[in-house]
């Protein structure tokens, strides 16, 4: 099963927040998924349309994630799905 | 009296209270995170924060008990398949405006956003709906357009006491629009104004007032800040009368504040137009007009009078009786307890202030 691991960022929101193993094949089902452990967290990951916020990256295995419109990048079985923020700002 | 202040800046919403005479810093929420509105609904205490985080978008929160708890509601969200313009997908970009629907609508919010949506919620803000007809009003893909945001963004929600469907918006830019079924149809009022920015500036659309604000002693005398002048409406927007200072510098500026009790005293924080954007002659000044417009004077005792860059933002204006604040881009809020003669500094050293409201 993919493990679905955070930024620190997002603990200040999801207090509860830890590394999440996620029964899904896909992104999108991926981040409903784990929406449902921590409701409103997709949120703050994609905005109303399913695509990746501006400042926030998914990395699948250590790569980043290619299409950040749609989250059609695949995955296996035992991967580890990182989501973090872009460091910005100030 | 309202005792309370709440200001929404760069780095969290700033509660300030008053005690015996003197207000001072009291909490703060949501501390390093922008608060693009910081909202009191005053017909049930209700606090709400408009947050827009640089990386996880924008959110809502509410709550119920003064800042004591909050709730985090689902921001106001564009239905899938929406588009700005071609090929450019409609989310919502900035909060920008909040206003309850009345006594006669006690569940009612409004919500403004960039780009250019208006939202209403009949739960008390628990969800909110795209008011599409306005969104999809026939002006909106060519004559409304960016103007300080990218894309064009409703910042001022006006509700007529008297009939609380009856609902004036402001948009920068594209001008003033009225509904009088709450939000079923929408007709333009931007009769009056100019945009000189535009090769008609007397053209029906594309106007751009910064911030719209009706009188609440009467609600048929409306107030704009544009960015072409400040322009006065005593039939309920249904004609505009420019109101600028002829010499002085009351013309460009984002904030306009109406006192409670008089339709033709008004508050305007001036600044220098479109090139530089800081106080006029690096001295920060508010101008009063006692007489609907037709003169004005510039306040300055205990404000800054030399190497000012402060601006005030169109919600970072505010007057409550004899009691007017504003905030700045540089951090600066004053207040005054004499209708704006007089200036104390509350703080110098705050992050850049969105928004400031009483309550």
């Amino acid at each position: 099963m993919p493990t679905v691991k955070f930024t620190y960022a997002l603990k200040r929101f999801f207090p509860q927040l830890q590394d999440t193993p996620v029964k899904s094949d896909t992104l999108p089902s991926l981040l409903q998924a784990i929406d449902r452990h921590y409701p409103g967290i997709q949120s703050y990951i994609v905005d109303e349309r399913g695509s990746l916020r501006k400042h926030v990256n998914i990395f699948i295995d250590g790569e980043l994630i290619r299409d950040r419109e749609t989250l059609g990048d695949t995955f296996g079985e035992n991967s580890e799905i990182f989501i973090m923020q872009a460091l910005s700002g100030g | 009296m309202k005792n309370t202040l709440l200001l929404g800046t760069r780095k969290g919403l700033i509660v300030c209270r008053k005690k015996a005479a003197d207000w001072k810093i009291d909490d703060i929420h949501f501390e390093g995170i922008p608060v693009s509105i910081a909202w009191a609904d005053e017909r049930n205490g209700h606090w709400w924060a408009c947050l827009d985080h640089g990386h996880w978008g924008v959110k809502m929160h509410r709550s119920p008990d003064q800042g004591a708890t909050w709730e985090e509601v689902t921001a106001p969200a564009y239905p899938e398949g929406l588009e700005i313009k071609e090929g450019v997908p409609a989310t919502t970009r900035y909060l920008w405006a909040m206003q309850h629907g009345g006594a006669s609508n006690p569940n009612r919010l409004w919500v403004g956003t960039e780009p250019g949506g208006l939202f209403r919620s009949d739960d008390g803000g628990s969800s909110f709906r795209l008011i599409e007809s306005l969104w999809n009003h026939p002006t909106r893909p060519e004559q409304w357009f960016g103007g300080g945001r990218d894309h064009a963004g409703i910042h001022s929600v006006v509700v007529d006491p008297r009939n609380e469907d009856r609902v004036l918006v402001g948009i920068s830019v594209a001008g003033v629009f009225e509904t009088t079924d709450a939000g079923k149809t929408w007709a333009i009022r931007n009769k009056g104004l100019r945009a000189d920015f535009m090769p008609d500036p007397y053209a029906e659309m594309s106007h751009d007032p910064h911030i719209l604000v009706a009188a609440p002693s009467n609600p048929d005398v409306l107030w704009q800040q544009n960015h072409c002048g400040i322009f006065r409406s005593t039939d309920g927007a249904a004609s505009w009368e420019d109101v600028s200072e002829a010499e002085g510098p009351a013309k460009f500026g984002f904030a306009l504040a109406v006192a409670g009790d008089n339709p033709d005293q008004a508050w305007v924080a001036p600044a220098v137009s479109d090139v530089t954007r800081v106080a006029v002659k690096n001295a920060l000044c508010i101008s009063r007009t006692d007489d609907g417009g037709k003169t004005w004077k510039d306040f300055r005792k205990g404000l800054p009078q030399d190497y000012s860059f402060d601006i005030v933002y169109r919600h970072a204006l505010a007057a409550s009786g004899d009691e007017v604040v504003f905030g700045t881009t540089t951090g600066n809020v004053f207040l005054s307890g004499d209708r704006g003669e007089t200036w104390q500094v509350l703080s110098n050293y705050l992050p850049m202030v969105y928004s400031v409201m009483f309550c």
